[in-house]
């Protein structure tokens, strides 16, 4: 109830159209499973808009079943569903070998919650109310991971270098001084280059808080950040997101 | 007769029937208790004064025979307030004396009579009435008994005395009952009666009602107190209510409004770019009234306790750091010096994610009321522990909160800044204090130059207490 006002209810949502974001990873399928018929279907449309296929199922047994039958990239489970309740379906999920990244929805929202559902078997996990830019974002990370660069020890967009090892920091050739904090926001950011990373994503990898940070915290952070890796460089790479976050991307 | 019961109930009769009834029995064993003892005194002297006689009459039988003996009797007998004196033949009759005639048997036994016996004394005006007599008989070797003895009395008489004692004892009583009834009964209870009509009206929602107080400070008064004091804090808590409400009412129906005339006005737009920016003006306002629906839900969601069971140990030396270090590039950016004193290694029992968001919320309004102050932009994060309390403040140099607004500040919504100029939910120190409250703390909020500086500033300082091993 009351999802449908702060999840995405904009039918093409302005945060995401307006930086031309269609599909950036391709040819995403999802399925999210939610028993709030009118959120589900603002759920599935903003999702095909942003260019991911989206199923829906509205009760756990039903999710359970599309779930072990077909090939999805991310799931979206809603906590509290009819016939089987979001947890006891992730639980099910993972002891049939289904790995599929999970992100739980949930009206509880609150640090023990987040908790007991990545406890059993959640990758990631959503309090409503929340804006669909968060959702989209979140999934497209998830989404990212199978093939995500987590062993790489180098990460490259256009010509800025991180290195994982020695953690410097170089563009064009030339080291760029960072603070331990800065380099772990760039770290992140270049992990997830090409995808909107979230404020709240931010803070939750960064800093390892796990709430909505209030203030313009991530952005005085994240402007630092950038002023030291785009200063005496043409070049733009660290974009901001209007009402979602920010995305390090090499525009070519 | 339900006037009769009704009047039963009150507790001022029934105190005076209580009262009254104790008082008769107090009374009664007095009577009685002084009326033996009385009794028993004089009975000692009437012995004492007879045995004398017995002695007299012995002596006198000794020197001058019976003619002596009864010429020194009927002396006495003639004096006013005699003795009774008899002198009796072998068999018993009377010979001479001053007594119509004894009850028969006391004659035959010498020494003591036991008991009060009864005879008739001589009556010069109608027939002879039975008095009470004690007693003391002699039997002489002549064979004549010789007894001496004092009237007690008509029978009957003692007990007509005691009753009237005890009338008199009654009356006395049932006065000091009247007196007690009103005492108590006018005057008490009609206190309790004004107690209850005001009562009444509090039930019937006038909680400014007080009840009556009294000049004596007596138990009534300090009953009346307590309750006044009770009322008053429910007033407050009513208030308190009324005002979060209407604060709900107020902070969330003014971005409302505007969310719906932009909404409007971004309809009313024919160009593409112009309604985009409008519509993220939309999507910032509804962010901000989420932001203030997830606050809310937070602090009663703390408040209640029910993520109670998420407590592990916190390094507050480590979040009060890393806070630090977050806030320190916004507070740069708003032209202050952020400074720590943190000691280091102090941990407290606690859930880091709510602590960690209570020290962003104090960080948040430090930096947003401190940079009123151009002579010293500092904010400064401590940490220290003594030897109960860990003490964890965030100072700033800023215009402070006045002494008597400080209570004010942690409510719902309440918020100095009247015009909601700085941006904000006023909800921060509700969380904090919520917090702290799950934490077994206190929140404290004092001036960092003292009250009368020109920049008084604030210290909020979040208390901890120390967990004992």
């Amino acid at each position: 109830m009351g999802t449908e006002a702060y999840s995405g209810g904009a039918p093409r949502n302005p945060a995401f159209a307006e930086s031309g974001r269609e599909s950036i990873v391709p040819h995403m399928k999802i399925l999210v499973i939610e028993d709030d018929l009118e959120a589900a279907a603002y759920m599935t449309k903003a999702f095909r808009e942003a260019g991911i296929v989206a199923d829906h199922a509205s009760d756990g047994e039903s999710g359970l079943f599309m779930a072990s039958e077909n090939a999805y990239d991310v799931m979206v489970i809603d906590r509290m569903l009819p016939r089987r309740d979001g947890l006891s379906v992730i639980s099910e999920l993972r002891k049939r070998s289904v790995n599929t990244p999970v992100l739980i929805l949930s009206a509880l929202g609150q640090v023990d919650d987040r908790v007991t559902g990545l406890r059993a078997g959640g990758d990631d996990y959503l309090p409503k109310p929340y804006a669909f830019s968060e959702l989209l974002a979140r999934v497209e990370v998830l989404g990212r991971r199978k093939g995500a660069p987590e062993q790489e020890m180098m990460y490259r967009v256009g010509d800025l270098e991180l290195d994982r090892l020695s953690h410097e920091v170089r563009r064009s050739g030339k080291e760029i001084i960072l603070q331990p904090r800065e380099f772990r926001l760039l770290e992140y950011l270049m992990k997830n280059a090409g995808q909107v990373v979230t404020r709240t994503m931010l803070l939750e990898h960064v800093w390892d808080y796990h709430f909505d940070p209030q203030t313009n915290v991530i952005d005085v952070h994240v402007s630092r950040l950038r002023s030291k890796i785009e200063k005496d460089f043409d070049k733009p790479l660290l974009k901001t997101i209007r009402g979602a976050g920010y995305m390090i991307k090499d525009e070519g | 007769m339900s006037r009769f019961r009704l009047m039963f109930r009150s507790t001022a009769v029934r105190l005076s029937a209580l009262y009254i009834l104790l008082f008769a029995l107090c009374a009664a064993f007095l009577v009685v208790y002084v009326t033996a003892m009385s009794e028993r005194i004089l009975a000692q002297q009437v012995r004492d004064s007879l045995t004398r006689e017995i002695v007299d009459i012995n002596n006198v039988y000794d020197r001058g025979g019976a003619a002596g003996l009864l010429r020194m009797l009927e002396r006495r007998a003639r004096q006013p307030g005699a003795n009774l004196y008899v002198i009796a033949g072998p068999t018993g009759e009377l010979l001479a004396g001053n007594v119509a005639s004894v009850e028969p048997g006391v004659l035959d036994r010498e020494g003591w009579t036991s008991l009060p016996f009864r005879y008739e004394p001589y009556s010069e005006n109608g027939p002879p009435r039975p008095h009470f007599a004690t007693a003391n008989v002699l039997l002489l070797d002549n064979g004549l008994r010789v007894m001496v003895g004092r009237d007690l009395g008509e029978p009957g008489r003692f007990r007509y005395i005691v009753r009237q004692a005890l009338m008199v004892a009654l009356a006395i009583m049932g006065a000091g009952a009247l007196v007690i009834w009103f005492g108590i009964g006018r005057n008490a209870l009609k206190r309790i009666d004004r107690m209850s009509a005001a009562t009444t009206k509090i039930m019937a929602g006038d909680l400014s009602q007080r009840l009556p107080v009294g000049l004596s400070g007596d138990e009534f008064d300090r009953l009346s107190e307590s309750l006044n004091a009770m009322l008053e804090r429910i007033e407050k808590l009513n208030e308190g209510l009324k005002q979060v409400s209407d604060n709900i009412a107020h902070d969330l129906k003014t971005p409302l409004t505007r969310l719906r005339n932009k909404a409007a006005d971004a309809l009313a737009m024919d160009r593409e770019d112009a309604r985009k920016v409008a519509l993220e003006g939309i999507i910032g306002e509804s962010d901000q009234l989420i932001r203030t629906f997830n606050a809310l839900l937070m602090i009663s969601r703390v408040e209640a306790g029910s993520i109670a069971a998420e407590m592990s140990p916190v390094d507050l030396s480590a979040i009060s750091a890393d806070s630090a270090e977050l806030y320190e590039p916004v507070a740069e950016e708003a032209g202050l010096t952020l400074v720590t004193a943190i000691d280091p290694d102090i941990t407290v029992q606690g859930n880091r994610e709510l602590i960690g968001q209570a020290i962003f919320n104090l960080l948040d309004n430090a930096i947003k009321y401190a940079c009123d102050n151009p002579v010293d932009p500092t904010i400064k994060v401590s940490l220290s522990r003594d030897a109960d309390m860990v003490r964890l403040s965030v100072a700033d140099h800023g215009p402070g909160v006045p002494p008597d607004m400080r209570a004010e500040v942690t409510k719902r919504f309440v918020r100095l800044d009247e015009s909601r100029s700085k941006p904000g939910t006023g909800l921060g120190l509700s969380l904090v204090e919520a917090v702290l409250e799950l934490h077994g703390g206190t929140l404290e909020l004092s001036s960092t130059n003292g009250d009368a500086a020109p920049h008084p500033g604030l210290t909020v300082t979040m208390v901890f207490p120390v967990q004992k091993p």
